[in-house]
């Protein structure tokens, strides 16, 4: 597996890093205390291109490859991580849908407007009893002439009423577990869809994690994403690439809590030298940073598998796995290696811990991926 | 309007400073950046050429890693790049940068060439100046405002207490302070574009320069570190003691009262 960076893919790291350690970093605290939505970010995002990555030009996108997405979305993370799982559900979730199963109309009227920015996407999959079991899901969507009357309701969506598009699935026959279901594009001004509660939430407090209602809500018949019974195919095919988004996001966090715990232990002084010269430490310092480099070597393969168009759905789930685990241990080590300080929002580390641990829980639980891996030997 | 820039490749602006084993400037996995005064230039360019039309040129100086500040250019937009690449040669000092930069200037078309006033690492400031005097071309330097128009630049720089309005006749040589512009970070889908961008490399033999021309002119004897800073000294006791222990320490230690 080739593991240099194309001179595209390091201007493009060195771009992303500089525009959100520049701009994103300092606004990443403000946006965690007053629980506000970075629409600063997604705008200086689009501008620069950044809202379609992996998206053909001819579809608004810049055209690169999965790979360089992913290191856009590890070094926006690594500023503000709530604009980092924004812009990886846009991108790997919403945007890749319609790149895959959309129709020629369907590209020509949401994919464009999503790849430009313009617009922002969402994934509507998660209910109140369909979590780990998206099987299970009840809403309901019932065809009465050109339009699906949809009533039921989502929960935990990210970017829920800042999204301009939620791909959504739904129940078009009952009583089939995953053949009966359907994706349908819903837009945000469709009459009877509305957001119900924001989560408050342990981190992310940039993204709007919430509730979706659908009360007789209209969606056109030509918002139907593949066929009527294709729903959970969709949803899972979509689900590999959303995995190695969530693998950068916490590889992004979790490189953030190294760099200040490795800054901190070479200038606080205990006992007349700085800890840093401490072995309990240096072990500390050294096991974050082989866990970081291991991540990182996983995320960029499944990413690369894809790019390659080869079977990356294991290798996804390891990488989301290995890297979601090691954000929340780095985070908690960070906490730890900066003690009282470390737990006060005077520094960021606590900050980057909550962050870290819904990485576990999102995109499919660490549960549910070592069940996909384990399928996947035992096949 | 043609427009030539002269970026130069710095080392980062957090980048550690050591000195290796025979005492010179160590450059082992430093981190290598666009001169930020040069940015200020690449930006200043590319607004002309939005504004007035044209293309716009970079061109360096530099060891193989100066494509990556070149390739940073052509993604921010500018149009085409030429590296002169430092083979064979030890030692230089401004005189060999700006020969070489002036000499390979004679053969492109320009109206003006623009460049950052100075480089953040050695500080100089002279290679910009050079380039002028070599080439015979007015001059402004540090230059926070620029107009062009009617083949004039008139350009605003401070000075001490104020600004200054200079006005000359193009082409000329602009040099651009922090506050001229805010460079622009390159799109995605410039950062694509740039490698269809046309790059040339060039060595110093392809000027037709070579020995005395280029042999520096001043040559640096030793580089060293600042001391370490000593630690502050508390003073302890009764306040007005305390204080006038200070002021004794002022006068008699420090002599700085």
């Amino acid at each position: 597996m080739p593991y240099q960076l194309t001179d595209e893919q390091i201007m493009m790291r060195d771009t992303v890093r500089r525009l959100a350690q520049n701009e994103f970093a300092p606004r990443a605290v403000e946006i965690d205390r007053q629980h506000r939505f970075p629409r600063e970010n997604i705008q200086r995002m689009a501008e620069l291109g950044l809202m379609g990555i992996p998206i053909p030009e001819e579809w608004g996108g810049a055209g690169c490859d999965f790979l360089s997405y992913i290191i856009a979305v590890e070094e926006i993370s690594r500023a503000c991580a709530s604009t980092g799982v924004i812009l990886a559900v846009h991108t790997s979730l919403a945007c890749f849908a319609l790149l895959q199963f959309g129709t020629q109309e369907q590209k020509e009227r949401y994919l464009r407007r999503l790849a430009s920015g313009e617009w922002l996407g969402a994934y509507a999959l998660t209910e109140a009893n369909a979590g780990s079991d998206p099987a299970n899901l009840s809403t309901t969507a019932r065809l009465e002439g050109d339009y699906y009357i949809v009533n039921g309701s989502k929960l935990f969506i990210t970017s829920a009423g800042e999204a301009d598009l939620y791909v959504t699935f739904v129940r078009t026959s009952p009583g089939s577990r995953h053949k009966g279901i359907s994706c349908l594009l819903v837009e945000r001004d469709t009459p009877g869809f509305t957001v119900g509660k924001i989560e408050e939430k342990m981190g992310l407090h940039g993204d709007p994690t919430g509730e979706l209602i659908f009360d007789n809500a209209r969606v056109p018949r030509a918002n139907l994403l593949g066929a009527e019974g294709e729903g959970f195919k969709i949803a899972m095919s979509l689900l590999d690439g959303g995995r190695i988004g969530i693998g950068a996001q916490a590889l992004g966090i979790a490189q953030a809590a190294f760099d200040v715990a490795l800054d901190y232990a070479k200038k606080r002084v205990q006992f007349g030298r700085p800890i840093a010269e401490f072995q309990a430490i240096q072990f500390m310092l050294a096991d974050m940073a082989t866990r970081i480099d291991a991540a990182r070597l996983l995320v960029y393969r499944a990413a690369r598998l894809k790019d390659m168009g080869l079977p990356h759905s294991k290798e996804a789930s390891m990488a989301k796995l290995f890297a979601t685990d090691t954000a929340m241990q780095v985070t908690t080590d960070a906490v730890q290696i900066l003690g009282g300080y470390g737990y006060c929002k005077e520094y960021p580390v606590e900050r980057y811990m909550r962050d870290a641990k819904v990485t576990q829980i999102y995109e499919g639980t660490n549960q549910i991926q070592r069940l996909v891996i384990a399928r996947h030997l035992l096949k | 309007m043609k427009i030539v820039v002269l970026p130069k490749q710095t080392f980062d602006t957090e980048a550690k400073i050591t000195l290796d084993a025979a005492g010179k400037i160590n450059r082992e996995g430093v981190n290598l950046i666009m001169n930020p005064y040069d940015e200020f230039a690449v930006e200043e360019a590319l607004r002309l050429k939005e504004k007035h039309g044209g293309e716009v040129t970079v061109v360096s100086f530099g060891g193989p890693k100066v494509p990556d500040i070149l390739r940073q250019a052509l993604a921010m937009g500018a149009d085409k790049a030429v590296h002169v690449g430092d083979e064979g040669l030890e030692e230089i000092d401004e005189h060999t940068t700006a020969t070489i930069l002036a000499k390979l200037l004679r053969d492109l078309e320009y109206d003006l060439i623009l460049a950052g006033w100075r480089a953040i690492d050695d500080g100089s400031a002279q290679v910009a100046g050079r380039v002028a005097e070599i080439l015979g071309l007015p001059m402004v330097n540090m230059v926070i405002k620029l107009d062009i128009a009617e083949g004039k630049a008139v350009a605003s720089r401070e000075i001490e207490g104020g600004y200054e309005v200079v006005e000359v006749p193009l082409p000329a040589v602009i040099t651009a302070q922090k506050g001229l512009n805010e460079p622009r970070y390159p799109t995605m889908k410039g950062i694509m574009q740039a490698k269809k961008k046309p790059m040339q490399k060039l060595t110093i033999a392809d000027l037709g320069l070579g020995g005395e021309e280029v042999a520096p002119k001043v040559r640096a004897r030793r580089y060293y570190l600042p001391s370490p800073r000593s630690q502050g000294k508390i003073i302890t006791g009764e306040p007005a003691e305390a204080a006038a222990e200070l002021v004794r320490l002022l006068r008699e230690e420090a002599k700085v009262v």
